[in-house]
């Protein structure tokens, strides 16, 4: 069987990491112009929402990606917290930036989207605060990392936090969708669904293209992230010296 | 099992009312906070009423997490939580001990005054009552989810802001709920519904929330 476990001490880790994060980052960058070409070119202009309706392209792939590294990060923070790995939690801290990021271009694309089209930067809908409180989240959870010296406790804490953060978000999206229909303040709905129905086919694809290119970057990024923790952390052993030392000679 | 739990509530009240500004003090933060709300919006009676749910709420929230970084920093400091963390009996047993008592202290003082902030922002009757009632409902989950938080950033440097960041963003349900209770009342939609779902998060934490407040002062304490 093929030992997963050998990977997680971070000495073997280390080159797999590299080598997987250059494999991604170059399959994200030819996805990405793919997708940029795709998005500005191919696909066609739409009917009703004119030429702004491209920004979706961007939008719905880092509001995907932003939920998605959240559930991944709190995967890393269990598995952490149940085999007491170290190179997990290493990992769910190096996501969080790139989720974060994700989280903050979702709402900003999604502001510079909604004034043509709705007439107004930020409503109150149901998606766009709960895209925000997944902002706090994350920066709960960065802030909570980075505020405790001692990196095994700030690991440990910070996945605590995660996994509350994780079983809270389905409560914390229907309060808030709940909120929002029992207000009913704004006329406006966010109208991704409808799109997505009516979504000719080439505009999916290009949607799925930009999509990959977003996660493999997220990967790609998180993987070096995670490289340059491991080299931090472990700074003291025998087999970084060498590393260094062959990279200095 | 309860008289270990009586023990923790007894003896935590009984070092509060020897500090009683302390309490005090988390009381008039509340009434400050609700009272700078009409100095803030101006004093239109209908504007007020309409906002009076929201603003009790939030100036609850304030209150209940102003008064968190004291759940286990003193025990913290002077060493009793690390005997406390060497009894037989369950960590998390005793932490909803502390936490029952943090409620005590914080939250029910808050649960009395509302009616007479209410009071001052024109509620009448069944919307005062459903404001209580959503408030006694509401703050222990409060001090439950803020426990954790608090027992996270134990010892930390600048805990007390940090445990805003944590905890704050896992208050908005109780928060949206509490609030819609009363609103759905005074619009005579009956807010049976808010109330079930307010039980329901009640219930949730009482299980869970001890246990990774336990489990994160295990982390902090070592």
């Amino acid at each position: 069987m093929f030992n997963l476990f050998k990977y997680s001490s971070p000495a073997s880790f280390y080159p797999l990491a590299g080598r997987l994060a250059v494999g991604f980052g170059i399959a994200s960058a030819i996805l990405l112009v793919i997708g940029l070409y795709m998005s500005f070119f191919v696909a066609p202009t739409d009917y009703k929402q004119g030429e702004g309706y491209r920004i979706m392209f961007i939008h719905v792939p880092a509001a995907w990606m932003s939920m998605w590294i959240y559930v991944v990060m709190a995967c890393f923070a269990a598995a952490g917290m149940i085999w007491n790995t170290r190179l997990s939690s290493m990992m769910a801290s190096s996501l969080a930036p790139t989720g974060a990021m994700f989280t903050f271009i979702a709402l900003w694309t999604g502001a510079l989207w909604g004034k043509p089209m709705w007439g107004a930067w930020w409503v109150w809908d149901a998606r766009l605060t709960s895209e925000l409180i997944l902002l706090f989240l994350y920066v709960g959870f960065m802030a909570l990392e980075s505020a405790i010296d001692d990196p095994r406790r700030a690991a440990r804490a910070s996945g605590l936090l995660a996994l509350v953060g994780v079983i809270n978000v389905p409560i914390i999206y229907y309060s808030v969708q709940w909120w929002n229909t029992l207000h009913q303040g704004s006329s406006i709905k966010v109208v991704d669904g409808g799109i997505e129905s009516s979504m000719s086919e080439i505009m999916l694809w290009t949607l799925l293209v930009m999509t990959f290119a977003c996660w493999f970057y997220a990967v790609a990024v998180s993987l070096s992230r995670v490289r340059s923790t491991i080299l931090e952390r472990e700074s003291g052993t025998a087999w970084v010296k060498t590393l260094l030392k062959g990279e200095q000679a | 099992m309860l008289s270990t739990l009586r023990c923790i509530v007894m003896r935590d009240l009984t070092l509060a009312m020897r500090h009683r500004s302390d309490v005090l003090t988390t009381v008039f933060f509340f009434i400050i906070v609700v009272s700078l709300f009409p100095l803030g919006v101006g004093p239109d009676a209908a504007l007020l009423k309409e906002m009076a749910a929201g603003v009790v709420w939030v100036a609850a929230l304030l209150a209940s997490m102003l008064s968190l970084t004291r759940l286990f920093a003193d025990d913290y400091n002077d060493g009793t939580l690390e005997q406390l963390m060497l009894v037989p009996q369950p960590l998390s047993l005793i932490v909803l001990g502390k936490v029952l008592a943090h409620w005590i202290i914080s939250g029910l003082p808050l649960v009395l005054m509302s009616p007479l902030l209410g009071l001052q922002f024109g509620l009448e009757g069944d919307e005062l009552i459903m404001l209580m009632v959503t408030l006694l409902i509401g703050t222990p989950v409060l001090s439950l989810l803020g426990a954790i938080g608090a027992a996270l950033t134990l010892g930390l440097r600048g805990g007390g802001v940090l445990v805003s960041l944590l905890v704050l963003p896992l208050y908005i349900p109780v928060l949206i709920f509490g609030a819609g209770a009363v609103t759905a009342s005074a619009a005579g939609m009956g807010a049976d519904g808010h109330l079930s779902l307010m039980g329901a998060i009640l219930l949730l934490a009482l299980v869970l929330a001890p246990w990774a407040s336990a489990a994160a002062l295990r982390i902090s304490v070592e």
